[in-house]
């Protein structure tokens, strides 16, 4: 049963072929940690439900503007056409509004779910999509906890629609449209940080307006979209989701990958020699 | 069906092109039932493929916002490729623990594994909104490393050559090739062993897609364990299609199949059918520990619980003991209600992971449309056409020329 020469180009070539493909697989759901992105303060308790940040937000990405009040049912999805909404609620403090948007999680299970990094989390805050890379395939939409990313699935050049952050105006030193069309100051931009000292400022200083409660500060491992509120996010329509970063729930599977890319391949080869008959020389 | 010819054709003598050319042209009959039902079907299914390209996935696919995954996915993708999972069963035990018995069905189970690759894989061209940008995770820079469907979308692709490899010298005796078919059979344990590693890793890969739906997919089928059921459970799904497949092809092609293979084909059943019971043994203990992990007692109480129930002890539970008993009393016939049994319990199992338990409290349920629906059969009769094409010119069920030796 000793190795030949036919057989330990075979075992050298497959241990290659392993090593090549592990590599390729072996980068991992990356901690986003340090890196202090930039994000929005939504605070209901301000929110007049003017719905003007639909208008703005229609107008700045070029989709249809949305119709007057009285078509319009009081909870609304966001959609291919409608980046953001703005949804009311009756609560236990009376009408509530609460705007619905892209939350930019600092790990996006949308860009770790995408394959072709069209999902992409920049530097500065926003996750972006990036039509050039994009084939349509949608696993993002499966993997987002809030349900964001929409398809236009009567196009013959489908896009995904969602909230940028307002991307290529952060890029040329503005703010998102709608922050900086608020009436009411409900939307505050700042970085992650200045977002959570802020909220805690209002809080404390208004303790029986808010619930002592930051939504996004933990959700889905942080995320750059922050919310205030009255009343507990339950009556809000806000989904109760894990504290932990989404792309961590595949992060076992990936990293079992390149132990089994180099292990199964030895372990076949070797069950395969032993098995041979007796009577068979290990040539042929 | 095709003109009995017992020893592999070859072109001795004959141009290659026009022994090609003459290969090309349909044998047998062409009023068969399978026929006249199936060609007005991929007709009507190349149709609506135009048209979903010309007006959007949303002109011929009930999907919606919250369901963005439906049939196309959930049964042309991931139960397909369950089905699939034979092949690389069976390659581990002829090539890697020598099981010389199940050598005369893995060309067929090869061959089928390769088809189901192509066109189910294929199929999820038809589900892409931007086909145009498949190529980015294969070259460029434009590769999501972090992403489990970048994993499963390469090993997809690699398998695919993989199993070309396993079959190729088929290929190689088909056309009279010899030297090409020594260097081709040579590759044969390399490509096999390559193939069951990444076997192993997307059945489970198609598994662990699902791992970020975590809110999304009913309590009951959602756990971090779907990978390792998924690979599992693919183990006795393929076995379970090699033996309806094989009872079927045993019929059709009668002609072509050696008196030697016909006998020994109760025997190799009969083995089949004891390693499913194993394995959905095995599935069946780590399904109950999963449930018990997770501690959804009051779930069971609910429709959804019936549902789960069902699955379980009829679909999984119960052919597991047909296997079982079939293979005590050595009766064939209830080998092959297990196999029907356990490929609806697959069938049951993926659609209500991807489809029916997808945002099963969603206000607008996903029920796919008719032209869905025809469009997945365009896709399963095209592959039986293929299938048959191949089978009725090759050496794949019969035996290979005198001068390969052996296959």
């Amino acid at each position: 049963m000793s190795i030949n020469r036919r057989g330990f180009f075979k075992v050298l070539g497959l241990t290659g072929a392993a090593l090549v493909i592990g590599r390729e697989m072996k980068a991992a759901p990356g901690g986003n940690g340090d890196i202090d992105f930039r994000g929005v303060l939504y605070d209901s308790a301000r929110c007049k439900g003017c719905r003007g940040c639909e208008y703005d937000c229609a107008e700045a990405n070029g989709l249809p503007l949305p119709g007057p009040a009285k078509d319009i049912p009081p909870i609304r999805h966001t959609s291919e056409t409608k980046r953001t909404v703005v949804n009311e609620y009756k609560t236990s403090k009376g009408t509530v509004f609460i705007k619905m948007q892209c939350m930019h999680c600092s790990e996006p299970a949308c860009a770790s779910a995408c394959l072709t990094q069209a999902m992409h989390k920049t530097k500065a805050g926003p996750v972006i999509w990036r039509g050039e890379k994009c084939m349509g395939c949608r696993y993002c939409m499966i993997s987002c906890p809030f349900d964001i990313p929409k398809f236009e699935y009567h196009s013959s050049n489908p896009k995904i629609q969602k909230c940028d952050m307002c991307y290529n105006r952060l890029k040329t030193g503005e703010i998102p449209a709608c922050v900086a069309n608020c009436p009411n100051d409900a939307l505050f931009y700042g970085t992650r940080r200045q977002l959570i000292k802020e909220a805690r400022k209002r809080i404390v200083e208004n303790p029986k307006l808010y619930v002592d409660y930051l939504y996004g500060e933990h959700e889905a491992g942080g995320t750059c979209w922050m919310y205030l509120s009255p009343v507990p996010f339950k009556e809000l329509g806000m989904k109760e989701i894990q504290k932990a970063s989404y792309p961590a729930l595949t992060k076992g599977f990936l990293y079992s990958v390149p132990s089994i890319f180099v292990l199964f391949p030895a372990l076949l080869l070797g069950i395969h020699q032993a098995t041979k008959k007796d009577n068979q020389t290990p040539e042929e | 069906m095709s003109e009995n010819n017992p020893i592999a054709i070859d072109n001795d003598g004959k141009p290659i092109w026009k022994f090609l050319w003459s290969e090309l042209k349909p044998k047998g009959k062409i009023f068969t039932p399978f026929n006249v039902i199936s060609v007005p079907i991929i007709l009507l299914g190349l149709t609506l493929i135009v048209i979903r390209f010309w007006k959007g996935l949303g002109s011929v696919t009930n999907l919606t916002q919250e369901v963005p995954w439906g049939l196309w996915i959930g049964f042309d993708v991931v139960t397909g490729v369950a089905f699939a999972g034979g092949a690389y069963v069976l390659t581990f035990m002829v090539y890697i623990l020598n099981m010389k018995k199940y050598k005369s069905i893995v060309r067929v189970t090869v061959l089928n594994g390769f088809l189901a690759y192509v066109f189910y894989a294929g199929a999820l061209l038809l589900d892409l909104g931007r086909p145009w940008n498949v190529i980015n995770p294969i070259i460029g820079n434009n590769f999501g490393v972090n992403s489990v469907l970048f994993l499963v979308a390469w090993h997809f692709l690699l398998y695919m050559i993989a199993q070309l490899i396993e079959f190729s010298p088929a290929i190689a005796e088909w056309l009279g090739a010899k030297r090409i078919h020594k260097i081709l059979s040579g590759m044969t344990i390399a490509a096999v062993i390559f193939g069951i590693t990444l076997s192993t890793l997307h059945q489970s890969g198609l598994g662990a897609l699902y791992l970020m739906a975590k809110e999304k997919i009913h309590p009951l089928w959602y756990s971090e364990f779907i990978p390792i059921m998924f690979f599992v459970s693919s183990i006795f799904a393929g076995l379970s299609m090699v033996i309806f497949e094989g009872s079927i092809s045993h019929n059709v092609f009668q002609k072509q199949i050696s008196e030697k293979d016909h006998k020994a084909r109760t025997g190799i059943i009969l083995g089949l059918s004891k390693i499913c019971a194993g394995t959905m043994f095995a599935y069946f203990f780590l399904q109950v520990l999963v449930f018990i992990h997770n501690r959804h007692w009051d779930l069971l109480n609910t429709p959804m619980g019936y549902w789960y129930l069902l699955e379980m002890f009829g679909f999984v539970l119960l052919p597991m003991m047909l296997f079982y008993f079939s293979y005590r009393r050595n009766n064939i016939m209830l080998v092959r209600v297990a196999a029907i049994l356990t490929i609806l319990g697959i069938i049951l199992n993926r659609l209500n992971v991807t489809v029916i338990g997808f945002r099963w409290d969603a206000a607008i349920h996903y029920i796919p449309s008719w032209m869905e629906v025809v469009v997945t059969l365009t896709v399963l009769f095209t592959e039986i056409w293929i299938f048959r094409w191949v089978i009725n010119r090759m050496p794949v069920l019969r035996d290979s020329p005198s001068w390969a030796g052996k296959h």
